[in-house]
């Protein structure tokens, strides 16, 4: 049969399609995309602002995280292990000379020798390497080593009481780890740097207070011990089993490892065995420590924390104000409209330090100045966000639809916030996100101005990282570092990811990308 | 025309009014703090605390604050820092130091936010765009202080190519060279915002009118594609762009609190910050005024510069 013979086709071939059934529209069997499921299919495609979003993803989950799970807390503050620099196990391992905790450094003969000797007595090097030996003009040698800013810190003096002193040495026993180290005869001399002379344990050259403090070497170039020995081997009450190599009684005489006095013992420790012994973990901070010798890892996840949660207030309360000012100024218009308009115009206008410095100096002492903080962020905050909703209401409660709900007897409630106002909620959605980085930075920057402290001993915020590590840009810049690459990295995504948002919830571009 | 700009003046009166009334009310709901003892100048500082009605009932000290103001442009003397100094003279004293800076950074960042932004526009969608656009997008984003400590690590610091603290006014004038490189850092850190701001806005703008008919006009009746950007396009977009520059420029007045207190420059930044701290509430209420008064000029500025540039936009018409 050929294709064109349609006038010869037999009637038997011929079927009635649905005989005798009811047709019915059928139901669509692909998903419906509404409002939400469009904005986000148009923002997968925007790969920068999926990428922002990772990035903030992540950095919320380090604010939460880190302070849970960190070894250390705000409240730490060690004394000894201040400024230190950022310090990664694996990096220190390998040897690459960087994020090892060392930096180089550069110093007199005698300065050299004081670092080198704590490595040569406890067995951590402070000076990283071979030592290489500049000359000026003048014929004056110099070191120039990689110095670990760990292991510096050396020895320490500490006063016991009794029950610590036992304690300390029944550690010593357990775990064979030599922790209280002899006494040095530091009464001969007067020097007293390098935490009060305990890192002084060898013979000096000359004694006096103004001399270099340049060691005494023996022949074979090496310290010449300078502790202090008694015949009684026990002096001190020292009963541990522990005693440093050399320490063999030769002579009949035994080195002192502890000092009695009016309160308790005087020992001199080797400060990274009895910072693990009371701390339980080894002394290693990411990201350093600041002057405080707090951990800057976990202070910025807290300040983080803090910031988050700041912004994270403020733009929800900014959010309902805002949403709700908005809804009645726009819907009502007329003279309602002009009245509030005006108002928030004037609000707006006060210059936000300016609301910042009244709330601060009326409220912090009585609500404190978290909350003094938020109060300011809310006055003015939520007029951005009325204007957006009032637009919004502006263009569509002249629509049909509007009337029609209105004919079929909807109050002015309802056909203000369920038929008009969800057309705002894109808008209200990228506004509220956007506030978000604008909080964090104007805390950061009144904290950092001083007009601001949100610091307590338990808080610390982004802003007094920074400007605690102002002081100390020029000596150590890890302190400031961190902070700053945090908060930087924080608005580029947070720019990112909105104007993502702002495109994505604008069905007026859909399709426009193609 | 007119009558816009004058009831955008009144209004901005009023304003400012109420502004003021409100942070007067505020001040004087604080307990005033005490003057410190400094031999004879103490007498005149209580002298005019008295002349301003200190004790009296608030809306009394409020009537004679505005009366001294609107008649002799008197804002009190300073009670906690720069004492018996006039808190204006102070002000004015401060405030070149301010506009130089923020001066130098605009002048330098407009020809290059503008010839970026032009740039991208011409080449959008092609690599160059796409490399200029990422670095703006990363230089808008930073933080103004996050430059600042940069620019004085590596180039105060490291390179040494800056001193780090601007000279006294004794020691160098203030359009010396000397002391325009020591104010490198500052214009430098201010700058790296503005040149971004400007880099986007001109893209955006002139990208948009680029596509426009009238350039396909332009090119079919002969002009080359430069002359067709420098005679229309850039004449469209610079009706957007050029109330940006001009609230810019205002704007410089106001200066940066942050750059200023980083660099240490004596302007009006520094005043303010110190006025709080101390607690002189006869500064505080001046410099207030100072930032609230050019926030809204910088507004009437911008929109009535509309007005003059683009002739299509009618100031005040009916709708």
């Amino acid at each position: 049969m050929q294709n064109n013979e349609y006038m010869n086709i037999p009637k038997e071939k011929f079927e009635l399609a649905s005989h005798g059934e009811k047709i019915y529209d059928k139901k669509l069997e692909t998903k419906p995309i509404g409002y939400f499921m469009d904005a986000w299919i148009r923002f997968r495609k925007n790969k920068s602002s999926v990428a922002a979003a990772c990035i903030i993803l992540f950095l919320v989950i380090f604010a939460i995280v880190v302070p849970l799970f960190s070894p250390y807390t705000v409240t730490d503050r060690d004394g000894y292990y201040k400024t230190v620099l950022p310090k990664n196990e694996l990096f220190a391992d390998l040897g690459l000379g960087f994020w090892d905790g060392s930096s180089m450094k550069t110093y007199p003969k005698a300065g050299y020798q004081y670092y080198n000797s704590i490595g040569v007595e406890s067995g951590f090097d402070a000076v990283i390497g071979e030592p290489k030996i500049l000359t000026d003009a003048e014929g004056n040698e110099s070191y120039k080593f990689r110095l670990d800013s760990y292991n510096t810190v050396g020895y320490v003096f500490l006063n016991l009481t009794a029950e610590e002193f036992i304690a300390l040495q029944q550690y010593q026993d357990e775990n064979q780890i030599q922790v209280i180290y002899p006494m040095p005869d530091t009464y001969k001399t007067n020097y007293t740097i390098g935490n009060a002379g305990a890192n002084f344990w060898y013979k000096l050259k000359n004694e006096k207070a103004n001399s270099t403090g340049e060691p005494a070497l023996d022949k074979d170039g090496k310290y010449v011990p300078n502790y202090i020995t008694s015949s009684n081997k026990e002096r001190g009450d020292y009963t541990s089993t522990m005693r440093i190599e050399g320490d063999n009684g030769e002579g009949g005489d035994w080195y002192v490892y502890a000092v009695k006095n009016q309160t308790g013992y005087k020992v001199r420790v080797l400060y990274r065995e009895y910072y693990i012994y009371k701390n339980g973990h080894e002394p290693l901070f990411l990201f350093g420590t600041n002057a405080y010798g707090q951990d800057i890892f976990t202070c910025l996840a807290a300040g983080a924390r803090l910031s988050f949660l700041l912004a994270i207030f403020v733009s929800v309360i900014n959010l309902t104000i805002g949403a709700i000012y908005g809804s009645i100024e726009g819907y009502y218009g007329g003279a309602t409209d002009i009245i509030m308009e005006r108002i928030s115009d004037i609000l707006a206008s006060v210059p936000f330090i300016v609301v910042v410095t009244l709330f601060k100096l009326h409220l912090a002492e009585k609500v404190g100045m978290l909350p003094s903080l938020l109060f300011a962020f809310v006055l003015t905050g939520w007029v951005g966000m009325a204007s957006r909703v009032r637009l919004q209401f502006y263009r569509f409660k002249g629509h049909e639809y509007i009337l029609a709900a209105r004919t079929l007897g909807a109050k002015d409630g309802r056909l203000m916030f369920k038929h008009i106002f969800p057309n705002s909620i894109g808008t209200i959605i990228t506004g509220a996100v956007l506030i978000i980085p604008g909080v964090i930075f104007s805390e950061s920057s009144l904290s950092y101005l001083g007009i601001i402290n949100l610091e307590t001993s338990a808080l610390t915020s982004v802003g007094t990282m920074l400007a605690q590590g102002q002081g100390y840009l020029q000596t150590y810049p890890h302190i400031i570092l961190f902070p700053a690459i945090f908060i930087s990295l924080l608005e580029i995504s947070f720019n990112l990811f909105g104007n993502g948002l702002r495109d994505a919830f604008n069905p007026s571009l859909r399709g426009v990308e193609e | 025309m007119v009558k816009y700009a004058i009831k955008r003046v009144l209004l901005m009166i009023f304003t400012l009014f109420v502004i003021m009334t409100m942070c007067f009310v505020l001040i004087k709901l604080l307990p005033l703090p005490a003057v410190k003892e400094m031999g004879k100048d103490i007498n005149i500082i209580l002298m005019r605390r008295e002349q301003m009605g200190y004790g009296k009932p608030i809306p009394v000290q409020y009537a004679l604050f505005l009366k001294s103001v609107i008649t002799q442009w008197d804002w009190g003397v300073g009670e906690q820092m720069y004492e018996t100094l006039e808190v204006w003279d102070v002000l004015m004293q401060k405030l070149p130091y301010t506009i130089t800076v923020n001066l130098y950074s605009i002048l330098i960042a407009i020809p290059i936010g503008l010839a970026f932004g032009i740039y991208a526009a011409l080449k959008k969608n092609k690599w160059q765009d796409h490399v200029i656009s990422t670095a703006v997008m990363i230089f808008i984003s930073v933080p103004s202080y996050v430059y600042a400590f940069l620019v004085q690590y590596f180039l105060c610091f490291k390179a040494g190519l800056f001193p780090i603290t601007i000279p006294s006014a004794q020691d160098a004038s203030l359009f010396s060279i000397k002391m325009f490189i020591s104010m490198m850092p500052a214009i430098l850190s201010l700058g790296f915002g503005v040149i971004a701001g400007l880099t986007r806005y001109t893209r955006a703008e002139l990208s948009e009118v680029l596509t426009g008919d009238y350039m396909l006009l332009a090119r079919t009746k002969g002009l080359t594609k430069a002359q067709a950007t420098a005679r229309h396009a850039m004449r469209n977009a610079m009706v957007v762009i050029l109330p940006m520059i001009i609230g810019e420029f205002i704007g410089i007045i106001q200066g940066s609190l942050l750059i200023e207190q980083i660099f240490a420059i004596p302007g009006v930044g520094s005043l303010y910050i110190s006025a709080i701290n101390l607690r002189d509430y006869n500064f505080f209420m001046a410099l207030t005024f100072f930032y609230t008064f050019i926030g809204l000029f910088s507004g009437i500025c911008m929109d009535i510069s509309y007005g003059f540039i683009d002739p299509r936009i009618r100031m005040g018409g009916k709708k």
